[in-house]
């Protein structure tokens, strides 16, 4: 049986979303922007999902614009306003690489963040002008699971940069936040539904009213010209479908999960020696357990859990597939061997009592492992 | 068997990889990262990550990638650049074997519980762990893994190394690999066929002018780079009309590359720092045969404990150049050529 601790990176589909799609797989169909009966039906559909996203993430059914994913949100924020003002953008260090990269191309400013992950106020500050259109701080991390103040965040531009932007990517933060309460403050806000129950390929921006936005994709004009292509029907039904579910059990689900991840980490912590919880004192997600296992290649120790049967990450991908020291840990001031030892562990609405055991006894087995010199002729 | 196959993205890995498959073993396979610049060509780009991808589907065997750049920067590049920087002129495809495919990949091998790692070097390994030539003359690759020891090779399989490349070739593309017609692997991975080792050491180290000297320290010209310039080397000395000319010593130091005739860059003895045997040394005075170049004709001489005495003159080989001591098809060993002693002007 598969234990399955990476559902940062991907959770199952659940039910609610199946249920919602299936008649758009198997039978309905249309497309959205047609005018006909068939197409009404579809366009019925994409915005009741409308709807329903709006409604969990506070905002009018009008500021949602479906995309590809999160990625795309996160580029067609950055591009979008950057294009729309001709100002420059600043972002923090520890941004998931689909705003660092895209803040990065367009010769933005890099903020860095404390030890924590906690974003630098004072270096924020520091950084903004009159010039700075958009500001993109993460909700919360998806290495570490470190959760940002954006009220704060809002304070800082309100003093020094007033007629900026905050753009939030609130991908991890979807799941397990009130994203309405805590994202209240940014203009722009990414989600992707794959992270919290509905299927890979469709995400959502919000772009509240009055934010100045140029497209990234033009063509038919769909979503209020703010992003051309046929709509993903069955996809936009499924990401809705799934984050009404995941709102209505939010709080039920974290403590489950609280309770479970923090089992999993004093667990393995209990057992090995020279163990470092990232980001302990923060503010941080519910389902994420970052780790630095002093003495042990992680590259090494992912192979070993997945021989295993347990399914973790450290890092993020290279373009090859090699998994690369994290920016996230450097930016935090951990030192690229120790970054190496670094081990994700993240937990979903599906995980079980078993798979934290199984996780506990699979990561002490394999460290113990690697740690010890006699295992290993050299 | 639990076999971790290197496997590269070229031909040979491939084949290597599927001899195993049909020889029963329990074969995983693993693409090192060894370098992360921008480089147009070499052991991995991510197009040649693709291929490895794509051939370990194909044979449907898993495939993971293992990021070893730190290492590869630390063992690889810096001592390259070092080493030019000192007027020597390094193998880096030995440092890298040497460090990187039979220490650090061998040993992350060991971590996962494998029992052997294989490589699609075209070299031999007999029943008691001696290291011979690839039977295919024009692609051996015993030279570059002259610093393999008898306990490593007992841990390590090159299966192609009994095969020819066009052996190697047919089977690929009867088994439909997509890497069956792709072209051999040339020069440093890690320098730019388009950029070369000028720019890639330029961007490192200052180059300095330095001064073609005669034996005698008359001057004769100029070079722009004396870190680019090669003891043996013929072009780009001066003296285009008279007598060819070579360089004999190269010395950063003093901006200075001395030149002379091909009698004057012939020595009787090359001295060899860092020696290591695939077995027990062999003793002073034993007869060997000595390949200076990857693929340099063997030449006769006797190993005196130190070095090399040739049994005729040979043309001195560059300062951190390998020197591989064989018994006929069988490696002995090798070393790294030391600076020069011969007599030239300080």
């Amino acid at each position: 049986m598969t234990v399955y601790l990476d559902h940062a990176a991907t959770t199952p589909l659940r039910r609610e979303a199946f249920d919602a799609m299936l008649p758009w797989l198997t039978g309905a169909f249309g497309n959205p922007s047609g005018g006909h009966r068939v197409a009404r039906a579809a366009r019925r559909a994409v915005d009741d999902a409308r709807e329903t996203v709006a409604a969990v993430l506070g905002c009018d059914a009008g500021e949602i614009v479906f995309t590809s994913g999160g990625t795309e949100a996160d580029n067609l924020a950055v591009a979008g306003v950057l294009a729309a003002t001709g100002g420059g953008a600043v972002c923090t260090a520890i941004e998931h690489h689909a705003v660092l990269h895209a803040v990065e191309a367009r010769g933005g400013r890099i903020v860095g963040v404390d030890g924590d992950g906690l974003v630098d106020l004072d270096l924020l500050g520091a950084s903004l002008s009159a010039d700075t259109a958009l500001v993109s701080v993460m909700l919360a991390n998806n290495e570490v699971g470190t959760i940002e103040d954006l009220h704060a965040v809002a304070a800082v531009m309100a003093a020094h940069a007033p007629r900026a932007v905050l753009h939030t990517d609130a991908v991890q933060a979807a799941p397990w936040l009130d994203v309405a309460t805590l994202g209240a403050p940014a203009g722009l806000l990414s989600i992707a539904g794959h992270k919290f129950g509905g299927p890979q390929g469709v995400g959502a921006l919000v772009v509240r009213a009055g934010v100045p936005l140029v497209p990234l994709l033009r063509g038919g004009g769909q979503e209020r010209e703010r992003r051309s292509g046929t709509h993903n029907v069955a996809g936009i039904v499924g990401m809705a479908a799934a984050l009404a579910a995941s709102a209505a059990d939010r709080e039920e689900a974290v403590s489950a999960v609280r309770l479970r991840r923090d089992r999993l980490a004093s667990g393995i912590a209990a057992a090995l020696d020279g163990v470092t919880l990232t980001a302990a004192t923060a503010p941080r997600l519910p389902n994420i357990a970052h780790l630095r296992l002093e003495g042990v290649d992680n590259e090494a120790l992912l192979l070993l859990l997945d021989d295993a049967d347990v399914c973790a990450s450290a890092g993020s991908s290279c373009a090859s597939g090699a998994t690369e020291p994290s920016h996230v840990l450097a930016a935090m001031g951990v030192g690229r061997d120790e970054a190496r030892s670094a081990l994700r562990l993240s937990l979903g609405r599906t995980s079980t009592d078993d798979d934290v055991a199984m996780g506990v006894s699979s990561v002490v087995t394999a460290a113990t492992r690697l740690r010890s010199p006699a295992a290993v002729a050299r | 068997m639990r076999v971790l196959v290197a496997l590269s993205g070229g031909v040979d890995s491939s084949v290597a990889a599927s001899i195993l498959i049909d020889e029963g073993h329990d074969v995983v396979a693993a693409t090192m990262k060894l370098w992360g610049g921008a480089q147009d060509s070499g052991c991995c780009s991510v197009a040649d990550v693709e291929d490895a991808r794509w051939v370990a589907r194909q044979l449907g065997i898993d495939h993971h990638m293992f990021n070893f750049t730190d290492e590869f920067d630390a063992r690889v590049v810096a001592p390259y650049v070092a080493d030019h920087a000192g007027g020597r002129t390094p193998n880096p495809c030995i440092e890298c074997n040497r460090h990187l495919k039979f220490d650090r990949l061998m040993h992350r091998a060991s971590q996962l519980g494998f029992d052997a790692v294989a490589t699609g070097h075209h070299a031999r390994i007999t029943a008691d762990h001696r290291l011979l030539r690839g039977v295919d003359r024009a692609k051996d690759q015993s030279y570059v893994l002259c610093h393999l020891t008898r306990g490593l090779l007992a841990r390590l399989r090159f299966p192609v190394g009994t095969m020819t490349k066009a052996e190697v070739r047919e089977r690929a593309a009867s088994l439909g690999l997509r890497t069956a017609a792709k072209p051999d692997s040339q020069d440093t991975c890690f320098v730019t066929a388009s950029g070369g080792r000028e720019q890639f050491l330029g961007s490192r180290i200052d180059l300095h002018p330095a001064r073609v000297v005669d034996r005698a320290g008359v001057t004769l010209d100029e070079v722009a780079a004396v870190e680019l310039v090669t003891v043996g080397q013929r072009r780009g000395l001066g003296g285009g009309g008279g007598e060819r000319r070579y360089a004999l010593d190269v010395d950063v130091r003093n901006r200075t590359v001395t030149v002379g005739s091909l009698e004057e860059l012939c020595t009787a003895a090359v001295a060899l720092a860092d020696v290591t045997w695939v077995g027990v040394a062999p003793a002073a005075g034993c007869e060997v045969d000595v390949q200076l170049s990857a693929h340099g004709r063997p030449v006769g001489a006797v190993w005196d404990g130190d070095g090399v005495r040739f049994h005729r003159p040979e043309r001195r080989p560059a300062p951190g150049q390998a020197a591989v001591l064989y018994a006929g098809d069988e490696v002995l060993g090798g070393g790294t050529v030391r600076a020069s002693a011969v007599s030239v002007p300080a």
